[in-house]
């Protein structure tokens, strides 16, 4: 009991009382958060993941910009509905190199986390220009104008030092070879081997079929690539994670 | 206010002996309710953390008594359902086609999984109501025009390989006619204008010209010579008010100029493991149900 009545000190002192409550609020977060950075289960590696290639980081800014994350979640839960709806829950790997992360809780529209080859990139760019000649019932709004709204790759060394600079492990070469390799990805006739070998699984297309690299371009390409990384024909996760 | 129930409460009970600018406090315990609920708040929440995964050690969290994982969860609540389900799944692999409809349990259950499955998976190009979306060229499925066949062999055949995917797939060949120049803009018109004149539209008696013959020549080997289409080569009916693109005269022009490919991946784009044979018998069910099913003689 003797201890319990010296809270009175405490409470009729403030210094005390907030160094003591820093003290207890610091104990609880370091507890909370300090074993994330450690743990061999909350760090889960997969094989198969791997930055974004310039152009689809494009893409992902592009749709950041827009707000697709409004109405979109890219988070598929471990629920037996989703699974069968969406595809393979997704794992924490998949959005590990995610600055912001696009998990999302408002889903107005489906759920992106593995959207990529779902549709042709045809679908993709009427949908994107007009939801509603595909899907009647939609309320999304129309993004015709990325067609006409060109990039030129100008910024994104940048951008990838930046992602760089949170942790994303973009190499040397690969910051080098932005711009060329943000190019490349659009042209099936170019040389894209390289460009292949620093983001393996990068799909090559021309994605609007219309001449240049369009807002559309990158958008399409960061979307065909979303959930399509793991191979979950040869990836099986751990239950414990 | 009257001041007599102050007075005896003070002497009830004691003070804690604070004084503020003369204002003191009464010492009252808290409420017994109050701190048993809080204890066992204490006691529930030590036993959670026994219970469920919680305290994070050096190599690991604590994985808790009762080995709760989600991700174990749902792996064992799909093989719960794939096993209620492998009986009829079975069933329906096994049943002739044609014999579906006429099950009445193997028909419930094809209709309904075949439901939830073209919402998933077709309903994106097709329409939730399977009507289609002509500017796009995604044929309606509620109609009895089939571009590939309506009975349910025929549906079941196009899922399985959908259509100008790959080699596998079905494939017909609507030419570019005047992208690679096999005829003038001028012998398009006049083919445009015999086409809406088979079709009974009304049309450009003036443009109209060679467009009998031209067609004979060109398009009546797949869409034969009276217009009305050839299902084993996808050549769509020309002499009805049903139109993939358009029947207007400058959406013709486009489709002779440019000729047509419109894709359709096998199992609408689904992992074969997703949409099994099962799955694609029940799906090939619910469309040949939808409206425009041809009995297969």
């Amino acid at each position: 009991m003797a201890l319990i009545d010296k809270h009175k000190i405490i409470e009729t002192n403030a210094s005390i009382l907030f160094a003591l409550s820093f003290l207890v609020v610091t104990i609880g977060g370091i507890v909370e958060i300090a074993p994330l950075f450690y743990l061999e289960n909350t760090i889960e590696d997969v094989e198969g993941v791997r930055p974004y290639s310039p152009l689809e980081l494009e893409g992902r800014n592009i749709y950041i910009r827009e707000g697709c994350y409004v109405c979109h979640s890219q988070m598929i839960r471990p629920m037996r509905d989703e699974v069968e709806r969406y595809g393979h829950y997704s794992l924490a790997a998949e959005s590990q190199y995610d600055h912001p992360f696009q998990w999302g809780s408002k889903r107005t529209g489906p759920d992106l986390a593995r959207v990529g080859g779902r549709y042709s990139d045809d679908w993709q760019v009427d949908h994107l220009k007009d939801p509603q000649s595909v899907v009647p019932e939609s309320v999304m709004p129309k993004y015709g104008f990325l067609l006409n709204k060109m990039v030129d790759g100008k910024y994104i060394q940048d951008v990838m030092k930046t992602n760089r600079m949170v942790g994303v492990p973009y190499t040397d070469e690969m910051i080098e070879n932005a711009f060329s390799d943000f190019n490349v990805q659009i042209d099936p006739d170019g040389d894209y081997e390289e460009m292949l070998e620093r983001y393996p699984g990068a799909q090559v297309r021309n994605f609007d079929g219309e001449p240049g690299i369009s807002e559309m371009d990158a958008l399409v390409a960061y979307l065909q690539m979303l959930g399509t990384l793991v191979d979950f024909s040869t990836f099986t996760p751990v239950a414990s994670r | 206010m009257s001041k007599q129930p102050i007075k005896k409460k003070k002497d009830e009970v004691e003070t804690t002996g604070h004084s503020w600018d003369g204002i003191e406090e009464y010492n009252n315990p808290m409420p017994r309710w109050w701190l048993w609920t809080f204890y066992a708040c204490v006691i529930w929440g030590l036993a959670y953390t026994v219970a469920y995964p919680a305290w994070p050690l050096v190599n690991g969290a604590t994985a808790g008594l009762l080995g709760k994982s989600t991700r174990a969860d749902v792996a064992a609540e799909i093989t719960r359902f794939e096993e209620a389900n492998a009986d009829i799944q079975q069933k329906l692999v096994d049943a002739e086609l044609t014999e579906i409809s006429a099950d009445p349990e193997l028909n419930s259950y094809a209709q309904n999984a075949g439901a939830a499955v073209f919402r998933t998976w077709c309903a994106q190009c097709h329409g939730a109501g399977a009507q289609g979306a002509q500017a796009a060229g995604y044929p309606s499925l509620l109609d009895d025009s089939w571009l590939w066949g309506g009975t349910i062999e025929e549906i079941h055949t196009t899922i399985s390989y959908g259509i100008r995917y790959d080699d596998d797939s079905r494939f017909g060949d609507m030419l570019a006619f005047g992208r690679d120049e096999l005829l003038s803009d001028e012998e398009i018109n006049q083919v445009v204008a015999y086409v809406q004149k088979i079709s009974s539209q009304e049309f450009d008696e003036a443009a109209l010209g060679d467009g009998e013959t031209l067609y004979m020549d060109n398009c009546a080997s797949c869409h034969m010579e009276d217009g009305t289409g050839e299902i084993t080569l996808g050549a769509p009916n020309l002499t009805d008010a049903i139109w993939l693109y358009g029947g207007d005269a400058d959406t013709l022009f486009e489709t002779i100029w440019g000729g047509r490919a419109g894709v359709m991946p096998p199992r609408g784009g689904a992992p074969a493991a997703v949409v099994d044979e099962a799955m694609i018998r029940a799906v090939a069910t619910y469309v040949h149900s939808l409206g425009g099913g041809v009995a297969t003689e």
